[in-house]
C-alpha cells in the first residue's frame, strides 16, 4: 500500500513535456488547476480532459502511473463524492432511511469526482515529467523575487528537493519496519480507528529516529561536499527559455481563454433540467 | 609546512557528555594522541575494531570535526582555521558509509554535479567534470538514472564520482563497503585503486575488512583511539597474534599459512592472497 504514491517519482522518457522549462510546467499546472475550477459544465470538463489527455500523450508516460497516484487519494475522493451525493438539496430521486439522493446531488458529486481525478492526474503529470531537482530549480528561479521580502527561497527549494528525494526511501523504510513489526505479531489490520492509530506508534517511532539519523548523515555529506547555501553557487543545468517554452506559455493562454469562454457560454442543453 | 598531504600531531578528540545542568558527566577520548603522516599519491588503509576511533579520525580530515588538542594539516592547511574550511573540504573529499544518505541529487549526473555547483564552477566545466568522473568510476551508462534504482555498490561509485568531480587531491573513504554485498564491495575497492593508480589521488580507506587492505601501500591499525600498528600490509599481517589482541581478523589465506607454519611447513611470513599461498605451496 505504501509504495503506490507516485508524487515525487520521476519517470524518465524523452518527450517534449520532459524538455520544457520547469517554470513553464509549474505555471502550466497552476493555469490548469485554475481552469479546472473555472469550468462548471460538461463541455468545460471535456475541454480540460482533452487537454490533459493530449499532454499525457505528449509526455510518453504510461497512463497507469497517473492512475496509480489516484489510488492513494481514493478515500478523500469517496468521502467528497458521498458528501456531495447525500447532502445536496434539490429534486429528490431516491430516499431511504436518513439518506436522500437528489438530481443536483448526483450532478454535483459526478462533477466533483471528475474534478478531483483530473486535478490529481494533472499534478502527477508534472511530477512524473520533471526531476525534483529541476522542479526546485524552477521554483527557486520563478520565486526569486520573494527574496526581497527576506524569504529564503533557495533554502526552501533545497529542503523541498531533499524531501522529495527521501520520500521513496522513507516509504521503503516504513514498509520494512511494518514487516519487521508484523513478524513480531504487531497487528495493523484489526480493531477500530483508535486501536489502529495506536498500532501505528511502533512504526512511527523507529521511522522518526531513522529519519533524524538520515538527516544528520545527509547534512554531513552535503557539508563535506562544500555546500554552504545558495551564495556563490553555480548551476549544472541553468534554466533558459527556448522557443518551445514560449509556445507553452501561448498554449496556456489559449487554454485559459477557452475554459473561461466555455464556462460562460458552453452549457449543454441536457444540463438545464 | 612540508609536502605531506595529511599530517596530524598529537591529535586528541574528546566527546563530552553533559547532564541537564550542563555539568560535565564524563569525557570519552575517541582519539588519544594520533600522529599520522601521509604522502601524496599513497594508498593508506586504516583498520580498527568498532569504537577504535577510525571514523572519528576520518571526520577530522574533512574538518567536519576539529581537534580538541593537537593539530591536523591537510596539504599544509590547519583544519582549525575557518578561513581554510572550504579549501580543505575540496582538497580532501569524503565518502561515507551509507550510500542512500549521501546522494543529494535525484538523477545520477545531477548528484555528481552537486559538489562543483557548490564550489561555483562554471556550467560548461561542471559538465566536463561530471563526464570525467563518471567515466573514472565506470558509471557513464547510468548517468540519467535515478539513484534509487541502483545497487548499493553502484550508489557508492556515484558517491565517489561526486567527490572526484570536485578534483580533490585526497579521498577519504569512511567504511564505504560496510553496507554492500561482496560484489559491490569489490567494485568499490577496484574503483578506489584505479583512482589511486590512474589519477594519482591519495586514498585513505577506512575499513574493517582485511581483504580490502592487502593492496594498500601502508596500513595503520587503530585501537581505543591510538595508533597501535603501522607498516606495509605484509609487515602487519605477519603479526597475526598482535592483530588478534586488537580484535582484528587476518585474511583467510594469511591465517591458513600461519597455521601451516606452526605445524612446521616452511612458508614465508606475510602471505596475503590465495594466489601467493598456492604459489608457495607448489614450490615446496
Amino acid at each position: 500500500m505504501v509504495r503506490e504514491i507516485t508524487i515525487g517519482q520521476y519517470y524518465h522518457a524523452d518527450s517534449v513535456i520532459h524538455k520544457l522549462d520547469p517554470r513553464v510546467k509549474l505555471m502550466g499546472t497552476l493555469i490548469y488547476v485554475i481552469g479546472l475550477f473555472v469550468v462548471n459544465n460538461a463541455l468545460g470538463y471535456l475541454v480540460v480532459a482533452i487537454t490533459l489527455g493530449t499532454v499525457i500523450g505528449l509526455s510518453k508516460v504510461p497512463i497507469k502511473f497517473m492512475v496509480r497516484g489516484l489510488k492513494a487519494v481514493m478515500i478523500v475522493l469517496l468521502l467528497t463524492v458521498s458528501l456531495n451525493l447525500f447532502l445536496t438539496p434539490g429534486i429528490q430521486v431516491v430516499h431511504f432511511w436518513i439518506f436522500t439522493i437528489t438530481m443536483e446531488g448526483i450532478k454535483a458529486s459526478a462533477y466533483m469526482a471528475i474534478r478531483l481525478v483530473l486535478l490529481i492526474m494533472g499534478c502527477s503529470v508534472m511530477t512524473l515529467t520533471t526531476t525534483p531537482n529541476h522542479l526546485t530549480d524552477g521554483l527557486e528561479k520563478g520565486l526569486k523575487f520573494l527574496e526581497v521580502f527576506r524569504i529564503p527561497v533557495h533554502e526552501i527549494a533545497m529542503m523541498m528537493s531533499i524531501a522529495l528525494r527521501f520520500i521513496p526511501i522513507l516509504l521503503e523504510e516504513t514498509d520494512k519496519i511494518m514487516k519487521a513489526q508484523a513478524a513480531r505479531c504487531a497487528d495493523f489490520e484489526s480493531g477500530g480507528i483508535i486501536k489502529r492509530a495506536k498500532s501505528m506508534v511502533p512504526i512511527l517511532v523507529p521511522l522518526f529516529v531513522s529519519a533524524f539519523r538520515r538527516a544528520n548523515d545527509l547534512a554531513m555529506a552535503m557539508e563535506a561536499r562544500c555546500y554552504r547555501g545558495g551564495k556563490g553557487r553555480t548551476k549544472m543545468k541553468p534554466l533558459k527559455y527556448t522557443g518551445r517554452d514560449y509556445a507553452g506559455y501561448i498554449l496556456m493562454a489559449v487554454f485559459m481563454a477557452i475554459t473561461i469562454f466555455v464556462a460562460i457560454y458552453g452549457t449543454l442543453p441536457f444540463e438545464n433540467f | 609546512m612540508d609536502t605531506k598531504i595529511v599530517k596530524s600531531e598529537g591529535l586528541v578528540c574528546e566527546y563530552i557528555t553533559r547532564d541537564e545542568e550542563g555539568n560535565v558527566e564524563s569525557i570519552k577520548k575517541a582519539l588519544d594522541g594520533v600522529d599520522v603522516d601521509i604522502n601524496p599519491g599513497e594508498f593508506v588503509a586504516i583498520l580498527g575494531h568498532n569504537g577504535s576511533g577510525k571514523s572519528t579520525f576520518a571526520k577530522h580530515l574533512n574538518a567536519i570535526l576539529t581537534p580538541s588538542e593537537g593539530t591536523v594539516w591537510i596539504d599544509g592547511k590547519d583544519t582549525k582555521d575557518p578561513s581554510y574550511l572550504w579549501d580543505i573540504r575540496q582538497t580532501a573529499g569524503m565518502v561515507f558509509q551509507n550510500p542512500d544518505n549521501q546522494i543529494i541529487g535525484s538523477v545520477v549526473e545531477e548528484d555528481v554535479g552537486f559538489g562543483p555547483e557548490n564550489m561555483g564552477v562554471p556550467t560548461e566545466e561542471i559538465w566536463e567534470r561530471v563526464d570525467e568522473s563518471l567515466t573514472a568510476v565506470k558509471m557513464q551508462k547510468f548517468r540519467t538514472h535515478s539513484p534509487n534504482k541502483l545497487s548499493g555498490g553502484q550508489k557508492q561509485r556515484v558517491a565517489i564520482a561526486g567527490v572526484v568531480a570536485m578534483h580533490p587531491q585526497c579521498i577519504v573513504l569512511d567504511e564505504p563497503t560496510a553496507m554492500l554485498d561482496p560484489n559491490g564491495r569489490k567494485d568499490v575497492i577496484r574503483t578506489a585503486r584505479a583512482l589511486n593508480q590512474v589519477e594519482k589521488i591519495t586514498i585513505i580507506l577506512i575499513t574493517h575488512y582485511m581483504e580490502e587492505v592487502i593492496y594498500a601501500d601502508k596500513v595503520i591499525v587503530m585501537d581505543k583511539g591510538k595508533i597501535v600498528m603501522q607498516g606495509t600490509p605484509k609487515e602487519i599481517f605477519s603479526r597475526v597474534e598482535e592483530l588478534k589482541e586488537h580484535r582484528l581478523d587476518v585474511p583467510q589465506a594469511t591465517l591458513l599459512a600461519e597455521e601451516l607454519r606452526k605445524e612446521g611447513v616452511p612458508l614465508s611470513r606475510g602471505i596475503l592472497t590465495k594466489e601467493e599461498l598456492v604459489k608457495e605451496l607448489c614450490q615446496l
